[in-house]
């Protein structure tokens, strides 16, 4: 008895589908974590409390949660699309009343097990939706401006959530990935044009909103992008991260200054050195070679993903696949730029390495959506 | 199926877009390359070197300041331990708490519990705030016995100056004391030294001048430190090198000496090897204590310092420039003798006073001397002849001998305000007092009044020059870390040696001759005998309303319009090793007041110690033994004026 599907067979099935998994992202993602767990290991001065271990126990969930996902037909995730963005979209407004504040936001609910972000979720359940909602479009009305409405409002509503929690990366994250679907689906580009110019006046009107009274960010959002522009105007305060950061990946140098012997993070002079600034850990002590070899493990990532849903015939899973690469994209890209300071610190966390269960599991659920895709496309 | 031909009619569309989306991803994974090999590898060693300062803290490490003796070893200015108490806050948990636990060991006063708490509120956790300074050995015993009971209580010793010698050296050595803002100001590139807290560098005296010999050479510790400030280990060390250990060529035992022989005075004496121009004793009167500096004055001492008529904070041996009156004579005679004016033998007619146009010299004598030749001129102080010397030789030629004798020339020492003295020229009136000098200037001078101004220190260059022939230079630093410095051999003053013994002779008779102004303090021991020279210079102008009404006494006038007594020695004649001047200001006579101590401080030098009572005179033995009886003794009464050399 043979479980291997002839070549041309459509679609495979039961535990064949194992050999259709697309082992070389799984690969991908493991590598990267394991990075992860060795900069956990080495922040923590040497030890693999307090984050390390959990991180892998993460992992290792993380990866079973991939895979069960993975082999569950795609057409039942379609189905789900609706109801875990109305979940998601819930799970925002409940946290508006029951969350828990950290960092100046209210972003958690604590589970009991572990404290889910519903921001997490929201952005693979935006692209899920939106997925969903061109796979069911006729793409000849696709640039009809009475079928472009439907998504901008699906992506308006937990932007605007988020934002009031407030955490304008996560709300900019979002609009970026819905994006990158509607452009994916073919929506005209001269949709995209218009909106790079609202949100250019959006920047404008929010930036001289500034002092007034009708101030449209908070305080410290105003102040995160000042500093951003000019980190050196307050080297001690809040370019204190910033700077700290350069230093230490530049002082890394070509090789790096060996495992564990990093100054700057083994001393504390950078900032949440185990979550979202762990990369320049990394710099720091493996230094250009150690860091340009992480971005190519991300870069590797996309392409392969890319790939998978440039090749994937079925629109929903086509779609989904580019909406969460584009979404892991986004992740480590402005993660990268706002350590090396090309971006203002918004707190996005490096996917997979920085320290966060909320995030692992959600990234870990989105690929097996995009392995459930990939091993169910039409061939 | 519809549905599938929809999707391959759609494909190639998503496909160019998704190429495009690749491009971009692509393109920003490049700005994100080209960031890291900004960052790492152009400007990695900018990056490299900041690192290295947020890591590395550099702490200096103070050198032991070095020690100061006289020239028998013993110590003028050790390192003494100073017992103190610092409190770490992280340790000692409530730093109330443990404050009340110490103080029922040693005496903590409200103002200073309220220092220490305010001190460990406002600095780290980590630092160490001292609780009390300067303990005796019995608290500091107390406190490090009951350690184990004080967690966060730390006894330590550090060093700090220690002047057992008080009052004796306080001038010459001087004192050290916090580094003060005006000191960092002075220097042009300041020892990183200066900025460590409670570091403590030279006043004053030669604690002052030789700075750079007693300070040392800074250790440096190369710490790592966290964002906090917290000393996580010491990378390497580098010991630094301890000051050098100076020896003065002062003798203790004849400084103390000095000093009691002055107590009660404001007063200098200067005792000098004519060898070697080591400064023996060097003794200005009242001291104080230098001790009181060390750690800050209190005002109502410092006042009182300040305040005291007797000047106790000036060193006058160096500092004090006054009229040499009559211990100029020499300087005159031999001015004369160089320039062919006079010989030794020939005599002027003293009837009193001297006639200068319609102006009247008097001699001190309103009698007069009669004729008068070198010798006895010298050896009765006669004022006329030596009138009549400057009158020849000039002030010009007076002042020149006087500088080749040390007087008004600059001998460098490491102490403080050293005067030059004064001696005038006809071109340093003209420049400084836009006037012509006058005959009667120079005859003024001539008996060492008017503009002249010599030091205790430079009367006895000059006597030790006069005594040997030689320049004399003084010194007052010995050796340097028990390493001798030979003295230098004084070259010859070029000075006709039948006008110096003219002029030896004329200050022999000064005292060993009966009728000589300084008789009575002369040295019986003949191999021990002095020769010298009494002076009494007048501060104030005799008004021609107090001559009128008669002569006036000395002591009837207030003390700071007095006379100031001079005397100037060498001995033994007949083989000089020392020379002494002595100025007791506002003294009175100077063969009465000035000439014992003169010959006290001679015998004491050449004895090394308390002459045998045959050295005296027979009448002075038995008040010499009375006084030796109650020694250490109070001030003598000033003793009053009798005659006025």
């Amino acid at each position: 008895m043979s479980f291997v599907p002839p070549p041309g067979s459509r679609i495979p099935s039961g535990p064949a589908k194992i050999l259709y998994f697309h082992w070389g992202i799984a690969v991908l993602l493991a590598a990267v974590a394991g990075v992860g767990f060795l900069m956990l290991f080495s922040v923590a001065g040497g030890s693999l409390e307090p984050w390390s271990q959990r991180q892998m126990m993460r992992f290792g969930a993380g990866f079973t949660l991939m895979l069960v996902i993975a082999m569950v037909h795609i057409r039942f995730w379609r189905s789900m699309a609706i109801p875990a963005y109305l979940g998601s979209l819930a799970l925002l407004v409940a946290v508006e009343f029951i969350g828990h504040v950290g960092m100046g936001a209210q972003r958690w609910i604590n589970l009991g097990f572990f404290q889910l972000q519903p921001s997490e979720v929201m952005k693979i359940a935006l692209v899920m939706v939106l997925a969903r909602y061109y796979d069911w479009l006729d793409p000849e009305k696709v640039s009809r401006p009475l079928w472009v409405i439907p998504p901008i409002i699906l992506t308006l509503l937990p932007m605007g959530l988020v934002l009031m929690q407030p955490d304008l990366g996560t709300a900019l994250l979002l609009g970026i990935g819905a994006a990158v679907v509607m452009f994916l689906a073919g929506v005209s580009l001269w949709y995209f044009g218009t909106a790079a110019l609202g949100a250019c006046a959006v920047v404008f009107t929010v930036m001289t909103s500034q002092g007034t009274e009708w101030q449209l960010l908070k305080d410290y959002q105003f102040r995160r992008i000042s500093t951003f522009l000019d980190p050196s105007s307050d080297p001690l305060g809040a370019g204190y991260h910033i700077t700290q950061s350069t230093i230490a990946m530049g002082s890394g140098g070509l090789t790096g200054r060996g495992f564990m012997q990093g100054t700057q993070s083994r001393l504390n002079f950078l900032p949440e050195k185990h979550t979202d600034f762990i990369f320049t850990t990394l710099s720091e002590e493996f230094g250009f070679v150690g860091s340009v070899s992480l971005l190519g493990l991300y870069t590797l990532l996309i392409a392969l993903g890319t790939l998978s849903a440039l090749t994937n015939r079925d629109r929903f899973g086509s779609l989904l696949t580019g909406g969460i690469t584009a979404t892991f994209f986004l992740y480590f890209a402005i993660n990268m730029a706002m350590v090396m300071g090309l971006a203002p610190v918004v707190g996005v966390p490096l996917p997979l390495v920085s320290y966060g269960g909320s995030a692992m599991l959600v990234l870990m659920g989105a690929f097996g959506l995009l392995q459930s895709a990939h091993v169910h496309k039409p061939r | 199926m519809s549905r599938l031909q929809f999707q391959k009619k759609d494909g190639p569309r998503i496909s160019r877009r998704g190429l495009l989306l690749l491009g971009g991803q692509l393109g920003v994974v490049g700005v994100l390359g080209w960031r890291m090999r900004q960052l790492q590898v152009e400007n990695s060693e900018r990056y490299r070197l900041l690192a290295e300062e947020n890591r590395i803290n550099m702490r200096l490490i103070p050198p032991a300041r070095g020690l100061i003796f006289d020239r028998e070893g013993r110590a003028l200015a050790v390192n003494r331990q100073n017992y103190r108490i610092v409190m770490i806050r992280e340790q000692a948990g409530d730093p109330e708490e443990a404050l009340d636990r110490l103080s029922r060991l040693i005496d903590i006063p409200e103002a200073q519990r309220a220092r220490v708490l305010k001190e460990a509120r406002q600095k780290s956790a980590f630092v160490p705030v001292t609780v009390a300074e300067h303990l005796n050995y019995a608290e500091f015993a107390r406190v490090s016995a009951n350690s184990p009971a004080l967690p966060g209580i730390i006894p330590e010793v550090g060093l700090s100056r220690f002047y057992p010698e008080r009052e004796a050296t306080s001038h010459l050595v001087g004192y050290v004391g916090p580094v003060s803002e005006r000191d960092l100001q002075e220097q042009e590139d300041p020892d990183p030294l200066l900025q460590i807290p409670r570091f403590q560098i030279g006043k004053t005296g030669v604690e002052k001048l030789d700075e750079g010999q007693l300070r040392g050479h800074a250790g440096l510790s190369r710490i790592e430190v966290n964002s906090v400030g917290r000393v996580m280990r010491e990378l390497d060390r580098t010991e630094g090198t301890a000051g050098a250990n100076l020896q003065l060529t002062i003798d203790l035992g004849l400084q103390n000496f000095a000093l009691q022989r002055l107590a009660g005075q404001s007063a200098a004496a200067v005792v000098i090897d004519v060898q070697t121009g080591d400064l023996m004793a060097m003794a200005s009167a009242p001291g104080f204590d230098p001790n009181l500096f060390v750690f800050g004055i209190s005002s109502a001492n410092w006042s009182g310092l300040l305040n005291d008529p007797y000047r106790p904070l000036s060193n006058k041996s160096v500092s004090g420039a006054y009229p040499p009156g009559s211990t100029f004579k020499m300087t005159v005679a031999l001015a004369a003798l160089a320039d062919g004016v006079t010989n030794p033998n020939e005599t002027v007619y003293c009837p009193g006073y001297m006639e200068v146009g319609n102006r009247r010299f008097h001699c001190w004598r309103r009698g007069g001397h009669g004729h008068m030749n070198m010798h006895d001129g010298l050896k009765h102080s006669c004022d006329v002849y030596f009138y009549e010397m400057a009158r020849r030789v000039g002030i010009d030629k007076i002042s020149h001998m006087a500088n080749r004798l040390g007087i008004g020339v600059r001998h460098e020492l490491p102490l403080p305000a050293i005067s030059e003295g004064l001696t005038p020229t006809r071109e340093w009136k003209q420049r400084t007092q836009n006037q012509a000098w006058l005959v009667g200037d120079s005859i003024n001078a001539g008996i060492g009044q008017g503009y002249v101004l010599a030091t205790p220190l430079q009367l006895a260059v000059m006597s030790a020059r006069v005594a040997t022939g030689r320049a004399v230079v003084p010194r007052l630093i010995r050796g340097v870390d028990s390493k001798l410095i030979p003295p230098e051999e004084a070259p010859d003053l070029g000075i006709d040696p039948r006008h110096l013994a003219a002029v030896r002779g004329g200050m022999n008779g000064v005292v060993n001759e009966r009728h000589g102004t300084g008789w009575g303090s002369r040295i019986v021991d003949d191999a021990m005998a002095m020769a010298g020279k009494s002076g009494t210079s007048q501060v104030r102008q005799i008004t021609a309303e107090e001559r009128r009404m008669g002569v006036f006494r000395n002591e009837d006038l207030p003390w700071n319009r007095r006379d100031h007594a001079l005397f100037v020695a060498y001995a033994p004649v007949k083989a000089p090793r020392y020379a002494v001047s002595v100025i007791v200001e506002h003294g009175g006579g100077g063969s009465s007041v000035a000439a014992p101590i003169c010959r006290d401080l001679l015998l004491q030098a050449l004895y090394k110690g308390p002459p045998p009572l045959s050295a005296y005179p027979a009448s002075d033995r038995e008040e010499i033994e009375q006084r030796r009886a109650l020694e250490p003794e109070a001030p003598q009464a000033r003793a009053p004026a009798q005659d006025r050399a």
